[in-house]
């Protein structure tokens, strides 16, 4: 299949005209302004032209755009096609993994190369918070599971520590299905409740950016529903970047989302514009079901 | 060709047999809604109260497709939740039918007219109304083979043709009340010529609409509403 170079809308330097015209009678914004004027939020994590190998496989080509602060932005694409690599990047999970490496480009999180000798990992991981496809609590009480991180730093002011679980477990949409057992094992809740602690774990550390790789695909449509309730009231205080197959949930949760396919940035742009009007025949052969 | 889009099937997978149905069933509405609208005119035209009386029995016809492809529309929005092309495709068919349907019941008030017109002598040779009645029959032929061939550029063409059938009865109004006001004998049947004119100004409007559709489904930019310079 042919590769065509990615459109970014969101590009500051292009801004979207078309829409930004557009008004209603009321002088109200319109859906397109109100849009418009999201997508030129300010960038919190660059990437610039980034290749990435596994071994001598060469996983990403040239991925190249912004990631706006306090916006969802999803990576969809088939299965191999550089996504959820592209997320471990933004944090160096995949330094844990052997024989790995960014191979060019850079990625600046606030002006900042990420993959710079200097940058403390364990500093950075505090600010880009992770929250994995299967819920992963560890076998401790839920207040336990909280404040982990927070203890990894030396905390143990209690006050200090209970302020931090319930605001994190209130921030999760947690605390009132688990305010009267703190202490009772993480593992005895249910796959929903610990997926939605795995998320007030990350942000109980006060992160910048949250990367969530497939953060519902284990669980039931309830469950589904409430992370992507989570995802979208976090997004108030948060930068978001999710991996997600699930075209729906890209649609409802995301407002940006980016297509890829063999490695490549195929399109990236409003989500409203992916899912009625893509630019490229792939994405929407691909998000139509055709493909993939 | 293009090799993907509404109108081509994709696989031999649910969603694509539901697209297709859908298709076919607004085409079936089409050729139905041309056939009536035709019988309509030759009622009038040719005098003959047979064809007039079978637009309306023809016309539950058309009712049941309108229904028929909400019910598909709704069951593949439902099962499918389809996005891009297909997702404009669902909306513009279910408006489309709704067209043709409407369409429908005015070829149904020319056949009622024209059974009524028929009693009389007729008022004056009818020129105005069947070239009326051919441009909109035009526009309605154009528009689905706009949606059919996948062509916006036909859609949009149509759209300005519309001012020419809103001028043609404006003028026939004019005309008509100067029959009544001369002659109050003529009030019945240049009330039902206007009653005629209007249908046709009115299925002209709905073939309009139907272009817009069509030039939003494949260009995904909506042109409703925008002044004829603008257009």
């Amino acid at each position: 299949m042919s590769q065509t170079s990615p459109t970014t809308m969101m590009d500051e330097s292009t801004p979207n005209t078309q829409t930004a015209e557009v008004a209603s009678p009321q002088n109200k914004p319109a859906p397109a302004v109100e849009q418009a004027a999201r997508l030129n939020a300010p960038t919190v994590i660059d990437i610039n032209n980034v290749d990435f190998h596994y071994g001598a496989n060469k996983a990403l080509h040239n991925i190249h755009f912004p990631i706006k602060e306090k916006l969802v932005t999803a990576f969809i694409g088939p299965s191999g096609c550089g996504k959820s690599t592209l997320l471990r990047c933004l944090n160096r999970m995949n330094d844990l993994i052997d024989d790995t490496r960014v191979s060019a480009g850079s990625i600046k999180i606030s002006g900042v190369d990420i993959y710079h000798p200097s940058v403390d990992v364990i500093e950075l991981r505090k600010r880009v918070g992770m929250v994995f496809q299967k819920s992963n609590p560890f076998p401790k009480s839920v207040y336990e599971n909280v404040v982990y991180g927070l203890r990894l730093q030396g905390v143990n002011d209690k006050s200090r520590l209970d302020e931090t679980v319930e605001r994190s477990l209130r921030g999760a949409a947690l605390w009132e299905e688990v305010r009267d057992r703190l202490h009772s094992s993480a593992l005895g809740l249910s796959g929903g409740q610990q997926q939605r602690l795995c998320i007030a774990r990350a942000i109980a550390v006060e992160p910048e950016i949250i990367l969530m790789d497939e953060p519902c695909s284990a669980l039931d449509p309830i469950a589904t529903v409430k992370v992507e309730e989570l995802i979208h009231q976090l997004k108030q205080d948060y930068t978001i970047v999710i991996v997600t197959h699930n075209m729906q949930q890209a649609g409802r949760c995301s407002d940006v989302t980016a297509f890829f396919y063999m490695g490549r940035l195929i399109e990236i742009d409003a989500t409203e514009k992916i899912f009625t009007n893509p630019s490229q025949k792939q994405t929407e052969d691909y998000i139509s079901g055709r493909f993939g | 060709m293009p090799t993907t889009g509404p109108n081509v099937p994709f696989s031999n997978g649910p969603a694509a047999e539901q697209i297709v149905k859908i298709r076919e069933t607004l085409l079936m509405m089409a050729s139905l809604t041309d056939r009536n609208l035709s019988l309509a005119m030759r009622s009038l035209v040719d005098r003959d109260e047979k064809l007039a009386a079978s637009v309306e029995a023809e016309d539950s016809q058309l009712d049941e497709l309108e229904v028929a492809v909400d019910e598909l529309v709704i069951n593949h929005m439902a099962t499918h939740a389809p996005v891009a092309t297909d997702c404009r495709f669902m909306l513009v068919a279910s408006k489309i039918s709704s067209n043709l349907e409407r369409i429908g019941d005015q070829a149904v008030s020319i056949a009622r007219r024209s059974l009524e017109l028929n009693r009389e002598p007729l008022l004056k040779p009818l020129i105005d109304i069947p070239r009326m009645a051919n441009m909109a029959e035009g526009m309605l032929r154009d528009g689905i083979t706009a949606f059919v061939d996948r062509k916006p550029e036909l859609a949009q063409g149509i759209i300005k043709r519309d001012k020419e059938v809103d001028m043609i009865n404006k003028q026939l109004a004019r005309e008509l009340t100067s029959f009544m006001l001369e002659d109050p004998t003529t009030i019945t049947r240049a009330l039902n010529l206007t009653i005629v004119a209007r249908c046709l100004e009115r299925i002209a409007d709905h073939c309009k609409n139907i272009a817009e559709e069509v030039y939003y489904l494949y260009q995904a930019v909506d042109i409703r509403h925008e002044r004829a310079a603008g257009a």
